[in-house]
């Protein structure tokens, strides 16, 4: 196959990764029945966290300092981990607001959306445009030589690595485990999770908390690797909303979210070589006016989005046969989990 | 294993809910637990399966003092309650919600689970299916699926709240079934919260009569296959004077004059996702009253939606007083005089957060501009006269259910053209329902016609002319609903239309 087509797959892969790892983890937290829509102010965040803590690792505080004083190695898992641990302090700021104070999860969400974003731009004034360190690719032993998969999935970096262990580990742990199953239960039904025994709240704090930190590595993901450096306006303005879409679009099962994220990634690589190329109909090539173009894969998400809530994909379902649609159920169910958004308390 | 209860006390607010009731369960026997609305059922049965603690009192479980701090721990005491609507998890399947609650490893073993679910329901004569996704199941199903879950669990006592509100007359036989094998071959103990007489007396082997949070008395049932009935209207009528401490007075059916044709269907045929209705043809008069019967998502909702412009009417006419109406929106057909009350009371009836003054100023005031004080005391007139326990201010979710669906009847207009009501007694108690019955038929003598549907085959038979059984979509008339017995409507609902 064409090398050229298999190098775009490849950064559309690569460039999907963030919002992989966000949809992820929101849809750890939307299964266990809270909302976290922070996400868009969370990235900006926790990227500005994360960079800086990169940088002033491996460079010191010196904004102009060239030389490093530590590897690269210790200034990237320090930033990640610090994005990390914003990420799930904005989420454990929505899960005490939820399930302590009983406020409103998007009220609560979109303030902090908007908080957190102003808060990034105000704290990374200094540390923006300079370089700083960024995650190496690495690719797999043996794995990257396979026909085809190798060139597109395997000679990335750690990050796009920890995306695939992410979407298949939540799938295993949510269908397959006795622990997964009550963390979708108390998402569904948290009365029957009561009554089986298992503590609603607690979990709720642990998954909201532990979706939170995933947000974080994305957000660390971009500053560290797919954007790198810090940007004003931020170069991931715009992607917590698109995160947040894609778990609708994903119908909170990980392999349809994560389908979801590299049709989006898809979706921009189109429109930016059009952008850049012009697109040929019938030999003659056609300009397109930027702000349009730009507003191409909102525009499909939309439409796609539509699909999705009309049922039509669940419609798909009845045309397999019987045991194949049992085992497509899972995947193709579009439901959100029904307590999504509300308290619970034991009466 | 035996469970006593030793003066348990149970306050809510002012609500005295459980006044010093003591009673003793014997292993292997059914016992009802009988008693209106609000007469504290309900929150004895949640003190006992660990739902809310007790105020003062004790739980002895074969003479030991037990206390329960959440259902989990009643459960390991072997006491399990299946809530009227039970407990699950839709999304999951039936083998998912028989696993998800057993003490399993972190990776479940399926194999043993689903041999253990198949071998239990088996046993029981149900017919789970470990694939079936619990959202597409119905209410009989899934008691059948928490029974066998907490069996599993190692109940030992199994708690049934009003358990055959919703499911046929064939799915309760199999309930009982089960439940009487459960209790005089295992030596289970069962108890069967309900309010309806029927139940108790066909199933249970004694009955403890609950009012106002006090134990009132205790009766014992005949034995099963009693067919008597001069006996069995003797215990009916013991225990509805234990229940209400009064009897009340058969039920007399009013010969109201018919007049004039107020609704017309013409060649109906209405179409949902789930089923198809051809052909409906029927002609109401004023003063009539038509009952549709039939098991849940027969048809009847359907129906009455469409009939009042709720759902659209694939082809065919609807005539109000001759005039086509069909496809007209509900708000015409409101304006006409045509009113419908849904079953859901709270999800389609009432507004949840709006108070009763707000609730009468969207059905009453036609005036851009409210006159607050004028509807304030408007409502509480009719608050007193309808005898609601509640005031214009209380918003409508802090009332009981029955009290709701006399705020319903208070809203509705003093003389409607017609009353299409849904379930109008669903889930209330007799006195309740028979109060309800009293305003419909008193609005009847004013004209009203009033076609409604109910899954009470004795509602039925005692109030309608005419009764339109459904099955899936297909319509039988039964003209003569004096000389109807209610098995022959129980062989009808049950699609069995050769047998009558």
């Amino acid at each position: 196959m064409n090398v050229e087509f298999l190098n775009t797959l490849a950064s559309v892969v690569a460039n999907a990764t963030p919002l992989v790892i966000a949809s992820i983890g929101e849809t750890i937290t939307e299964r266990a029945g809270v909302i976290n829509l922070s996400l868009n102010g969370s990235l900006i965040v926790t990227a500005m966290a994360g960079f800086i803590a990169a940088r002033v690792i491996s460079f010191g505080v010196d904004v102009d300092a060239i030389d490093m004083i530590a590897s690269a190695e210790a200034g990237l898992i320090g930033g990640v981990v610090v994005a990390m641990l914003v990420g799930a302090l904005v989420a454990l700021i929505i899960a005490l607001s939820s399930i302590e104070l009983r406020l409103d999860q998007v009220t609560v969400g979109f303030i902090l959306t908007l908080l957190m974003a102003d808060l990034a731009q105000f704290l990374g004034q200094e540390y923006t445009r300079i370089p700083g360190p960024v995650v190496p690719k690495w690719p797999v032993p043996l794995l990257q030589d396979l026909p085809l998969l190798g060139p597109v999935f395997f000679q990335q970096n750690v990050l796009v690595y920890l995306s695939y262990v992410l979407v298949i580990g939540l799938w295993f742990w949510l269908f397959r485990t006795r622990p997964g199953m009550a963390h979708r239960a108390i998402g569904e039904r948290p009365e029957a999770a009561y009554a089986r025994g298992t503590n609603v709240n607690r979990l709720r704090y642990v998954y909201v908390v532990l979706g939170g930190a995933l947000v974080g590595v994305a957000g660390g993901a971009y500053s560290l690797h797919f954007k790198p450096g810090l940007s004003n306006p931020p170069a991931m303005q715009g992607d917590g909303w698109i995160a947040l879409a894609i778990v609708i679009f994903g119908g909170w099962h990980p392999f349809r979210v994560v389908v979801g994220a590299w049709l989006f990634a898809a979706l921009r690589a189109v429109s930016s070589d059009i952008q850049k190329n012009g697109l040929a109909v019938l030999g003659q090539t056609i300009e397109f006016n930027f702000v349009l173009l730009n507003g191409l894969p909102w525009l499909m998400l939309i439409v796609t989005l539509l699909l999705v809530s009309s049922g039509a994909i669940e419609r798909l379902l009845l045309l397999l046969p019987g045991p194949v649609q049992r085992r497509m159920r899972s995947v193709l169910r579009s439901d959100p989990p029904r307590a999504i958004g509300t308290t619970f308390e034991v009466d | 294993m035996d469970i006593e209860l030793r003066n348990i006390h149970k306050r809510f607010g002012t609500v005295h809910a459980n006044n010093d009731i003591s009673v003793v369960f014997p292993a292997g026997r059914i016992t009802g637990i009988l008693g209106e609305n609000g007469a504290g059922k309900s929150t004895l049965m949640k003190i006992l399966s660990g739902y809310q603690p007790a105020d003062t009192g004790d739980i002895l479980v074969d003479g030991n003092a037990s206390r329960f701090s959440s259902p989990e721990d009643a459960i390991q005491e072997g006491i399990g309650m299946l809530q009227q609507d039970p407990l699950d998890v839709g999304a999951f399947t039936t083998l998912e919600n028989f696993v998800y609650g057993r003490p399993e490893r972190v990776l479940p073993d399926w194999q043993a689970a689903r041999k253990d679910l198949e071998e239990a329901s088996a046993h029981l004569g149900f017919d789970l299916e470990a694939e079936t996704p619990v959202e597409r199941m119905s209410i009989a199903l899934r008691q059948q699926l928490e029974i066998v879950r907490l069996l599993a669990l190692g109940v030992k006592a199994l708690i049934l709240d009003e358990p055959t509100t919703g499911i046929s007359a064939e799915q309760k036989q199999t309930l009982f079934a089960a439940l009487q094998q459960l209790a005089h071959r295992d030596g289970v103990i069962i108890l069967l919260v309900s309010h309806k007489l029927e139940d108790v007396i066909t199933l249970c082997d004694k009955v403890v009569v609950l009012r106002d949070g006090r134990r009132i008395g205790e009766e014992d049932m005949p034995a099963p296959g009693e067919t008597d009935p001069v006996t069995l209207e003797k215990i009916k009528s013991q225990l509805v004077h234990l229940m209400f401490g009064q009897e009340l007075g058969p039920h007399v059916r009013l010969e109201v004059p018919l007049d004039k044709v107020v609704l017309q269907l013409e060649n109906l045929n209405l179409r949902d996702r789930r089923l198809q209705i051809e052909n409906l043809n029927l002609s109401l008069r004023q003063g009539e009253v038509v009952g549709l019967a039939g098991l849940d998502n027969s048809g009847q909702g359907l129906t009455m939606r469409a009939i009042c412009g709720l759902e659209s009417v694939s082809s065919g006419r609807v005539l109000l007083e001759g005039e086509d109406m069909t496809n007209r929106s509900y708000r015409s057909f409101l304006h006409r005089g045509v009113v419908f009350g849904a079953a859901g009371r709270l999800e389609e009836g009432l507004i949840a957060g709006l108070t009763l003054t707000e609730h009468m100023a969207l059905v009453r005031s036609g005036r851009a501009v409210l006159d607050w004080p004028a509807l304030e005391s408007y409502t509480s007139e009719s608050l007193k006269h309808y005898d609601v326990r509640g005031e214009a201010e209380d918003r409508i979710e802090q009332l009981s259910g029955g009290n709701q669906q006399r705020v319903l009847m208070a809203l509705l207009p003093a003389n409607p053209q017609l009353l299409i009501l849904e379930q109008p007694t669903r889930g209330l108690d007799v006195e309740s329902a028979r109060w309800i019955w009293q305003q419909l038929l008193e609005r009847r003598e004013g004209g009203t016609a009033i076609l409604f549907s109910s899954a009470e085959l004795d509602e039925l038979v005692a109030y309608s002319d005419r009764i339109l059984v459904f099955h899936a979509g297909r319509v039988h008339e039964v003209s003569d609903v004096a000389s109807t017995t209610i098995d022959e409507l129980g062989y009808l609902i049950g699609g069995e239309f050769k047998q009558v």
